[in-house]
């Protein structure tokens, strides 16, 4: 237990202390609901949609969820490359502890952003349709930043160097972000890319959360959550798995 | 009573023999030198006697425990100061200690004490509070060194341990070195390019040069057998005057890109 809390502890005192980061993560979801939410806004309430910050908001805060996970998960090349993860890796403790240490740590950061995200919607506007709802968003949130923390620390464990970062970002990160109905809705989708939405595992912490923040399911709460949680299992078990193999 | 026992260690990259056969004892309480060209296998060595690597063949006994079979027993054995920082340089100097102290499950008041004892030895305690990318290479060193000391291991391991250091903070890392080897009974092995370190620290050296032991006996040993005057002439006519290759590793090409964006 000592183990995963002072990992814990250590992956939040280094993201609160790097203050860049902090603001390069928010900045982004607030130009995608300033651009995105206001830009298509008119357009999808003559659609009959009604208002898109109401739709959007959930997607752009999972988005902040996926990204700030999946950079933290892959901190450790950062700590590969600077020798601090020798440090761990030659104590005398489970290799399984580090990792679950490090995923909540990391996870820990991601939910507060998300947290962040969701309140700067409501400044631009954006209205959760009842408190109780309020309650729900915060597991899908868990569970989105768990399932690609532990994602990123999978990649990061086989990586040398961040070499390959902007590769993972371009070729795995964005297309999960875009695909994920996260800034459109699934309905009357083209064949394609309906079925990459469906294999797309954002998309079920999408639809949770806006379930949960509006009260429109596609899917339905179980099967978003049934989805999402078994996922979740298996990356942390995948991720855990990974990063004991490393040899330095 | 032998506190490392290595019989046959060979370790095999891919295509690359990095450790062929080796086999050497260490004693307890002893200051043991692995000295070596660039790229002999030293560091490999080094890493499967921490147990981060693992080897190919052959057995290793840390402290009475297989590395392979064991490596946890093997791990709360030893202490190790590695050739690259292995600091948080986003932490502090002490949250840097107190991580170390966590993980190897000193508990806390034990823990405070120690801390305090060893950053007021390495004279780092006034700066327990600043963050380590603050600090200069010697000071990095230093703390690294008290952190390896601060769950008091049997063994402690140093690979390069003045590597870039000024003679003056040479000078004050062997004699803490030298102190906690005698009054703790902690033995120490190294590793270093600094031929006038070996000859007055070590106690026994193990040549290596290619994967293997070429040399092996104390400092006066060496020198008399290849009849010469210091042990850095020793040196070279044990392992020959060719430049050696070695990879550059992943550190270098990170620092590489970090300087470049800079």
């Amino acid at each position: 237990m000592s183990t995963i809390f002072i990992l814990w502890l250590r992956q939040l005192k280094r993201s609160l202390r790097s203050k860049a980061r902090i603001i390069g993560a928010l900045s982004q979801p607030v130009l995608f609901l300033l651009a995105l939410g206001y830009g298509f806004g008119p357009v999808f309430q003559k659609a009959g949609e009604g208002n898109y910050l109401q739709f959007l908001t959930p997607g752009i805060i999972a988005m902040t969820v996926l990204f700030s996970s999946i950079v933290s998960g892959m901190d450790i090349i950062w700590d590969k490359e600077f020798g601090f993860l020798k440090e761990t890796l030659v104590a005398p403790v489970s290799r399984i502890n580090i990792m679950l240490g490090r995923t909540l740590g990391g996870a820990t950061i991601s939910i507060a952003q998300g947290f962040i995200v969701l309140a700067i919607a409501f400044l631009f506007g954006f209205r959760p349709t009842s408190l109780g709802s309020l309650l729900i968003a915060p597991i899908f949130i868990l569970l989105i930043a768990i399932l690609f923390t532990a994602l990123g620390t999978a990649i990061a464990s086989v990586l040398e160097d961040m070499q390959g970062f902007q590769m993972i970002m371009n070729f795995l990160v964005m297309p999960i972000f875009f695909l994920s109905g996260a800034i459109f809705s699934f309905e009357d989708l083209p064949k394609g890319l309906a079925v990459m939405a469906r294999i797309d595992p954002l998309s079920y912490g999408i639809d949770g959360l806006r379930g949960a923040l509006t009260g429109v399911y596609q899917f339905g709460f179980l099967h978003d959550f049934t989805i999402l949680g078994a996922l979740t299992l298996i990356l942390v078990f995948i991720g855990s798995y990974m990063f004991s193999k490393i040899e330095i | 009573m032998k506190i490392i026992q290595v019989k046959h260690l060979v370790k095999n990259f891919k295509d690359i023999e990095a450790v062929c056969d080796i086999s050497f004892e260490v004693e307890q309480g002893q200051i043991f030198a692995l000295l070596g060209p660039n790229g002999a296998g030293k560091s490999t060595t080094i890493k499967i006697l921490t147990t981060l690597l693992k080897p190919t063949s052959g057995e290793v006994i840390i402290n009475g425990f297989n590395v392979a079979k064991n490596p946890d027993d093997v791990r709360r054995s030893f202490g190790i100061v590695f050739q690259d920082s292995s600091l948080d340089d986003e932490l502090t100097a002490y949250e840097n200690m107190d991580f170390h102290g966590v993980l190897y499950k000193v508990l806390k008041k034990l823990r405070r004490e120690r801390i305090e004892q060893l950053m007021k030895m390495v004279d780092l305690w006034e700066r327990k509070n600043s963050l380590v990318k603050t600090f200069s290479g010697g000071m990095k060193r230093r703390l690294e060194i008290a952190r390896g000391f601060l769950h008091h291991p049997q063994i402690i391991f140093l690979d390069e341990p003045t590597l870039g250091l000024d003679p003056q903070t040479r000078n004050h890392i062997w004699d803490y070195i030298n102190r906690l080897n005698k009054d703790e009974n902690i033995t120490v092995v190294f590793t270093t390019h600094y031929m006038d370190e070996a000859e007055k620290v070590a106690e026994e050296i193990a040549i290596i040069d290619h994967g293997k032991i070429v040399e092996y006996g104390t400092p006066q040993e060496l020198k008399d057998k290849a009849g010469t005057q210091s042990l850095e002439d020793a040196f070279l006519h044990f392992t020959g005057y060719d430049l050696r290759e070695e990879l550059a590793g992943s550190v270098d090409r990170m620092r590489a890109i970090k300087n470049h964006k800079k």
